[in-house]
């Protein structure tokens, strides 16, 4: 592994681990799932887990959810994991119902996770939604080094809205006005860039609204890493079904090549 | 080697007892009867997640490759996957660097894999595939060559695999190429798969595998009109298809005398020992290493214990 690799991965231990669920806790429309990793590595931000419950998982209506499912890691402190859940099909129902005490199969850490600002730039955070997740994490560790990590996230309505309390003061944008700026994330983000265009944009969210920010910063010459997301089977690289277009005509995996990918990479973000 | 085996007797199962240890596959030394399907199990991405973990407990005997094509294919369009019912609809392509790209940059790494590698070569024509096959047999570092048959005929457009003759003719040109172990993947979208095996074994064969993924879709779920894979369609895998695979594995085992690896939605000891016990040599395991990626380990681990248990009769394991 390459030194850039490195700061950008840690290898998860080989194979499926089953841990327990310590705590669960509503903020808003999202459920946070505590889990209790103790051989575990500390997963670098950016990177995820491929989650699924040991028991109720290929059992449910019309037989689903059979794969696991992949989530950005939300925090990692003292051996505990959280994810950042919304309930939006019958994997996430199944992972949003599980209390503490049950037990959950977990592979991971995966992928390549974010990397530092160069040049001088200061880090700006750009979320959507259940997007929030990974920018915690890494909102924590720029803290923790003393460079400022100013976040702008954008939810749907209030409810949802309500997730922008996992980060330290965000900036928030709802598409109803119930909540902060009446509009889309990118609206701050344009504000953002105005005041001070010498930043390095992280970006996770919706694809229409990475797309938005990608063609925003290529249009600005600002560098973005973008979390990509997309329906995966494995996690690590075995099935090729997470794959985006790239602007060399090529695909890469977003689980191993990504999820953070350069924006530079990509032509535009799919919206699949 | 091929010649002792052409000796043997047809037609029935053979009733044997199964150790679910070590076992001799082609003149191929395995420690446990236990591979994974070609195409499901990316060694060299998954060395970048896990790290050498992966060497020092790698979940197979023996090691298959993606399918290799004469030129690099990039894949096809996304969405690749389709989840289902007990099952996976995947629509990949057999993306790979071409023949070139895999000797030059996948081959050394995949070499330090602790297991026997067998290379997966797919061609439209028979000269592709003998031109893969002679590069693929130049290589020492290979153990076996398995043939992806499930490509469509450039001129009929029906699968090669899926026609017994043509079967026949291409295994035929490709046979003299190679003394290596030669493995002909079967396609379960024929209407008679064990003709093809029959094909496979007349040709020169030393083994069969099935089954390949079954042709299948899936409607978009909010344009029903439209499909929802990038390529239309698609091929179903996981334990929707073990019965189907359990059905053709058996037919084809009662065909042909050489080594059957048997596969289609195996996920515990218990799988692999159905498809032992109706005649597979050989397991390979597919989809379940997507939920667990050591879930080959686990699978060679249960059928050890199962076949200890039964006195070492897998066919006694079964419920009945």
């Amino acid at each position: 592994m390459s030194a850039a690799e490195a700061q950008r991965r840690t290898h998860a231990p080989f194979g499926r681990r089953a841990l327990t669920v310590t705590g669960r806790r509503e903020v808003g429309a999202y459920v946070v799932l505590e889990v209790v990793d103790p051989e575990g590595p500390a997963p670098r931000p950016g990177q995820f887990f491929m989650l699924a419950a040991t028991g109720g998982w290929g059992g449910g209506a019309d037989e689903r959810p059979f794969l696991p499912r992949a989530f950005s890691v939300l925090r990692a402190r003292r051996g505990r994991l959280e994810f950042m859940l919304e309930d939006v099909g019958p994997g996430t129902a199944r992972l949003c119902a599980l209390r503490p005490g049950a037990s959950l199969w977990v592979t991971g850490p995966l992928g390549l996770g974010f990397s530092a600002p160069t040049d001088g730039r200061r880090a700006l955070l750009c979320g959507g939604g259940v997007g929030t997740a990974p920018l915690a994490i890494w909102q924590d560790e720029l803290l923790a080094a003393g460079r400022p990590a100013p976040a702008l996230l954008g939810f749907r309505d209030g409810a949802h809205a309500a997730g922008a309390a996992l980060l330290e003061n965000p900036r928030v944008a709802t598409d109803d006005g119930s909540a902060g700026h009446h509009g889309v994330v990118t609206d701050l983000l344009v504000a953002a860039l105005d005041d001070d265009p010498h930043a390095t944009v992280y970006a996770c969210g919706p694809p229409p609204m990475l797309e938005a920010v990608r063609a925003l910063c290529a249009q600005r010459a600002v560098p973005a890493q973008l979390a990509l997301e997309a329906g995966m089977a494995c996690g690590f690289g075995a099935c090729f079904g997470c794959v985006v277009p790239t602007r060399d005509g090529g695909y890469v995996r977003i689980c191993v090549d990504g999820p953070v990918l350069d924006a530079e990479l990509l032509a535009e973000v799919p919206a699949h | 080697m091929r010649s002792d085996r052409a000796l043997a007797t047809t037609g029935s199962v053979p009733a044997r007892p199964w150790p679910g240890g070590p076992v001799d596959f082609c003149g191929l030394d395995l420690a446990h009867p236990i591979l994974n399907g070609s195409g499901t199990y990316d060694a060299i991405a998954a060395r970048r997640a896990f790290g050498d973990a992966l060497l020092e407990r790698f979940p197979f005997s023996a090691y298959v490759s993606k399918t290799i094509t004469l030129t690099p294919r990039a894949g096809n369009p996304p969405p690749r996957l389709y989840e289902t019912p007990a099952g996976l609809i995947n629509s990949i392509g057999l993306p790979n660097k071409g023949l070139d790209g895999y000797l030059a940059h996948d081959l050394p790494e995949l070499a330090q894999l602790p297991v026997p590698l067998i290379t997966n070569v797919m061609g439209s024509t028979a000269d592709e595939l003998a031109a893969l096959v002679e590069a693929v047999d130049a290589r020492p570092e290979i153990a076996a060559i398995e043939l992806n048959v499930s490509c469509p005929n450039v001129k009929t457009g029906l699968d090669i695999g899926a026609d017994p003759r043509e079967l026949e003719a291409v295994v035929r040109r490709v046979r003299p190429l190679t003394a290596k172990p030669l493995i002909v993947k079967l396609t379960p979208n024929a209407a008679d798969v064990p003709a093809g095996a029959a094909a496979a074994e007349a040709a020169g064969a030393d083994a069969v595998s099935l089954i390949n993924t079954l042709r299948a879709y899936a409607a978009h779920p909010r344009h029903r009109a439209r499909p929802w894979l990038g390529a239309g369609t698609g091929g179903l895998s996981g334990p929707a298809v073990r019965p189907v695979a359990l059905a053709q594995v058996r037919a084809v085992a009662q065909r042909v005398a050489i080594p059957v690896v048997g596969m289609g939605g195996v996920q515990s000891g218990r799988d692999a020992a159905d498809l032992l016990a109706v005649g597979a040599a050989a397991v390979a395991v597919g989809t379940e290493s997507f939920r667990d990626p050591a879930a080959g380990t686990r699978i060679q681990r249960e059928l050890s214990h199962l076949c200890a248990k039964s006195g070492d009769n897998v066919a006694a394991t079964r419920d009945v």
